[in-house]
């Protein structure tokens, strides 16, 4: 079986599994029994002068019957006072030394009130230190959360601050709220944080309420906007953790939507080297874990790789700037008729939303034959993503080129050089 | 086109297997409840939110062992439980539609691992201590399974030619393939399981032998033949012990086949056993089938999707039937060939007047109830009325002896025996074999 330890930026660690600074790690109780459960590490709910919270707090997106794919809260940092809270760090730190327990701070922007809140961290015994930088509501208004990690400068400044004091690794949470998440990413490595952690929620309003006109979730008749997570957000994730990791040289905790050992498998391919889960846990609790070791391990396994590192950053590199792809590359659709079950939706979504690129005619049974008219098809891939039969319709390279590449910036000195790129037009 | 409607065939599978599509598409039906019902329903308590989650995320090899670590024989179970009144029974999904397809998604899941080559189980490192095993069905399989994986050694002795008892013999083949079973048997035997075919304990291997080579003995014997009923006529050839003659189907016999093909069959008994055999004579061609139940319906031990499954295959149920007598056949065929003259029959409902009626079967098979097995009577161990004492863990009145399976509960489904087998064996080594171990450290 693969070693799933990581050393992340010198926090140890026995897998890569950790639980993201959100309502499951609010009390030392939760956090100690997800290390029962087999979580390699925890952030804990972020820390800061207590506040008072709302109720009620969270609304949630489902799609076709499955319940929260998007969460969305409006509920602030701990509520629980300090002292309560570093004692329970104290006790879980004792109990699970080999576990990895973050804390994540976030106070108002002066560097005493910084140093302070660091050194309390620190001796109640933290392995490191989260700053949110994130948090999307409420206390932005107060200067505090995604106010500081919106700004660049803002976030470079209190990382130094933290950093004149910190004896353990500081991570910075970034807020995936900006327009380019590799600036505030930069400003954290030149303010010398050890790593950072993305993404934190984002801006939402979930739906309203048709009857009430009230949008989600109801505060006596009105509502905020609240920060966006869950299965969701991972595409939104997946393209930020791409971006930093192609432009930071510090370790990247992954976060963003992961449930399952295959979107921790992702986070970790473009450059995570711990991924960290919060909605998953609100909708299944810590149990999810086991699977989550046992996929990882088993496909790490089937690639023959004996560490979770080996796996680190191996998509990077395929994440390229669009001018940079191969236009010699040509796939058409396939369909495997002997898999089709004539639903025909394949038909309809090409011929309205795409290229008119499948006949279609009742067959004997009434149910719809179709066939890729191949000289229409462009290879946009829409039929094969909604076909419900797996492998049944497939992409086939047709191109003769093998791995001569034709990018954007040659084709376009010459076009006329270049006679077969036509064929990935639309029909005219 | 219409599509034209076929007779069962006596090999068509109950619960087919599930396509990929199928199985991903039910495996995400599942609510992944918390404390479970349809893992706390099964009696090897599967975590079944698990194995179906893992089936959902592309793990199917974990979910195969999240299967196999509770019960050992999860790919005959995944068959042959009857879930709907087990962790399908259970299933919270129930009040809602319709219930999460817990069998077949187990049985996905460990056909993936037997096709893939995955092991059942992986040896724990070796221990000192080693048991022996009478019996090769389902609890002693399971009980030796248990122990090799805890590193004892455990050796399977068995009568038969063919190991997996029951499940190889005795489950309607509709549930079980023999295939199928002698499969779940040889991939226990890839993993090391050590089974002896063909010994009988206590002919060719004395009970004095077999207590001197091992350090405890599990007893998974099952039971015995069914008594005759004691009415006239019952002694001829073409009347049949229910194990018997699914014992004879189950091998493909082809005299019986043939004699099955039109035949009118009476089966006596109201348990599965007798379900098994109707619906198995309906598929095999048998032109009428009856079951004769003594009592009324609502007495019948069946469960009630059995007698449904028997009634859909055109049994006739004959309540308050009591057989009288069974009529001379004629003499020209023998053996398996052999068909009796009817069967006479007394009807006697709670209401109304008794009857005496005559049924023109051709074979009668009985399927009331197994004596205990000839051996039971023989082991130095408390036993009544032909099944053995035993607490929940196995132990029997003799502290060297453990039993569990059919021999122990009189009859019971094969994930009992699989439970029965596996907690025997933990027992065994808390009171036995782990201190061999203990003992031996110290010495050193």
């Amino acid at each position: 079986m693969a070693d799933l330890s990581v050393d992340f930026c010198g926090i140890k660690s026995p897998n890569p599994f950790w639980l993201a600074s959100a309502p499951p790690t609010n009390t030392g109780d939760q956090i100690m029994r997800a290390f029962d459960a087999g979580w390699g590490g925890a952030v804990w709910k972020t820390l800061g002068e207590p506040i008072i919270n709302v109720s009620s707090r969270y609304s949630a997106v489902g799609y076709r019957g499955n319940r929260m794919m998007g969460l969305n809260n409006i509920e602030l940092i701990t509520d629980r006072p300090l002292d309560v809270n570093f004692r329970e760090i104290a006790e879980v730190k004792k109990r699970y030394p080999k576990h990895a327990l973050i804390v994540s701070l976030m106070v108002e922007s002066k560097r005493e009130t910084w140093h302070q809140m660091v050194r309390r961290a620190e001796d109640a015994g933290a392995d490191g230190l989260e700053l949110n930088f994130g948090c999307p509501h409420g206390m932005v208004e107060r200067g505090m959360g995604a106010a500081v990690g919106q700004v660049p400068d803002y976030a470079c400044q209190i990382t130094e601050w933290v950093k004149e004091v910190a004896r353990t690794p500081v991570i910075v949470k970034l807020t995936p709220n900006v327009t380019d998440i590799v600036y505030p990413a930069r400003a954290a490595q030149k303010g010398g944080a050890d790593a950072v952690s993305l993404i934190n929620t984002i801006n939402s309003i979930t739906g309203v309420d048709l009857d009430s006109f009230t949008p989600r979730p109801v505060v006596h008749g009105a509502s905020a906007h609240g920060g966006y997570c869950g299965p969701a957000v991972k595409p939104i994730a997946l393209n930020m953790m791409a971006s930093v990791a192609q432009e930071v040289s510090i370790p990247i905790s992954g976060i963003g939507g992961i449930s399952t050992w295959q979107d921790a498998a992702e986070f970790i391919l473009l450059g995570a080297s711990t991924v960290q889960v919060c909605t998953a846990v609100m909708h299944h609790g810590f149990r999810i874990v086991t699977d989550l070791i046992d996929g990882l391990s088993t496909y790490l396994d089937s690639k023959g790789m004996g560490s979770v590192k080996e796996l680190c950053g191996k998509s990077v590199q395929r994440v390229k700037r669009w001018e940079e792809l191969n236009l010699n590359y040509r796939v058409i659709a396939a369909v495997n008729q002997s898999k089709c079950i004539g639903c025909g939706v394949c038909y309809v979504a090409c011929n309205d939303g795409a290229h008119q690129a499948i006949g279609a005619a009742p067959d004997q049974r009434g149910r719809t034959r179709v066939e890729i008219l191949e000289h229409k098809c462009v290879g946009c891939n829409l039929c094969s993503l909604v076909c419900p039969v797996d492998d049944c319709i497939t992409m086939q390279r047709v191109d003769n080129f093998g791995d001569s590449v034709l990018p954007y910036k040659t084709f376009s000195k010459d076009p006329a050089a270049y006679p077969h790129v036509k064929s990935n037009r639309h029909d005219i | 086109m219409a599509e034209r409607f076929h007779l069962p065939t006596l090999a068509q599978e109950l619960r087919p297997p599930l396509s990929t599509d199928e199985a991903l598409a039910e495996a995400n039906r599942c609510l992944f409840c918390y404390d479970a019902p349809c893992t706390r329903a099964c009696p090897t308590h599967i975590d079944v939110p698990l194995f179906i989650k893992q089936i959902a995320t592309g793990n199917t090899g974990g979910s195969a062992r999240t299967i196999l670590q509770s019960n050992i024989l999860g790919a005959s179970c995944a068959r042959v439980c009857p879930t709907e009144v087990l962790c399908e029974g259970a299933c919270v999904l129930t009040d809602q539609h319709r219930p999460i397809k817990i069998g077949p998604l187990q049985r996905f899941a460990t056909d993936h691992a037997q096709a893939t080559g995955q092991p059942i189980l992986t040896p724990g490192p070796r221990q000192r201590g080693s048991v022996g095993i009478i019996g090769a069905g389902p609890a002693g399989l399971a009980c030796a399974a248990e122990l090799l994986r805890q590193g004892y050694q455990a050796v399977v002795y068995d009568a038969a030619p063919q190991a997996g008892g029951l499940n190889t013999v005795g489950v309607a083949q509709y549930k079980l393939t023999p295939a199928a079973a002698l499969a779940e048997v040889a991939w226990l035997e890839q993993a090391g399981l050590e089974i002896r075919r063909g010994v009988r304990v206590g002919t060719d291997l004395s009970l004095t032998s077999l207590e001197a080579a091992h350090d405890a003995v599990f007893v998974g014997v099952g039971m015995g033949s069914i008594p005759g009923i004691g009415i006239e006529g019952e002694a001829q050839p073409g009347v049949w012990d229910a194990l018997d003659f699914i014992a004879a189907l189950k091998a493909g016999d082809a005299a019986l086949l043939a004699t099955l093909k039109g035949a009118q069959v009476a089966v006596i008994g109201g348990g599965n056993t007798s379900i098994d055999v109707t619906t198995q004579a309906a598929r095999a061609g048998a032109h009428k089938t009856w079951l004769l139940y003594r009592r009324g319906p609502e007495h019948m031990s069946a469960y009630v999707h059995e007698i449904e499954l028997t009634l859909s295959h055109g049994t006739e149920l004959l309540c308050y039937a009591t057989p009288r007598r069974i009529l001379p056949g004629p003499a020209a065929a023998h053996g398996h060939a052999a068909q009796v003259g009817g069967l006479e029959i007394e009807l006697r409902p709670a209401s109304g007047q008794a009857e005496t009626r005559t049924l023109p079967a051709t074979l009668v098979v009985r399927a009331t109830g197994q004596r205990g097995a000839a051996l039971t009577a023989l082991l130095p161990v408390l036993s009544e009325q032909g099944v053995v004492k035993a607490d929940d863990w196995g132990r029997t009145s003799n502290p060297k002896y453990y039993a569990g399976g059919d021999c122990v509960s009189g009859g019971q489904e094969v994930v009992h025996a699989a439970r029965d087998g596996k907690r025997a064996a933990q027992a065994m080594i808390t009171d036995i074999l782990s201190k061999l171990n203990t003992t031996t450290a110290a010495r050193r």
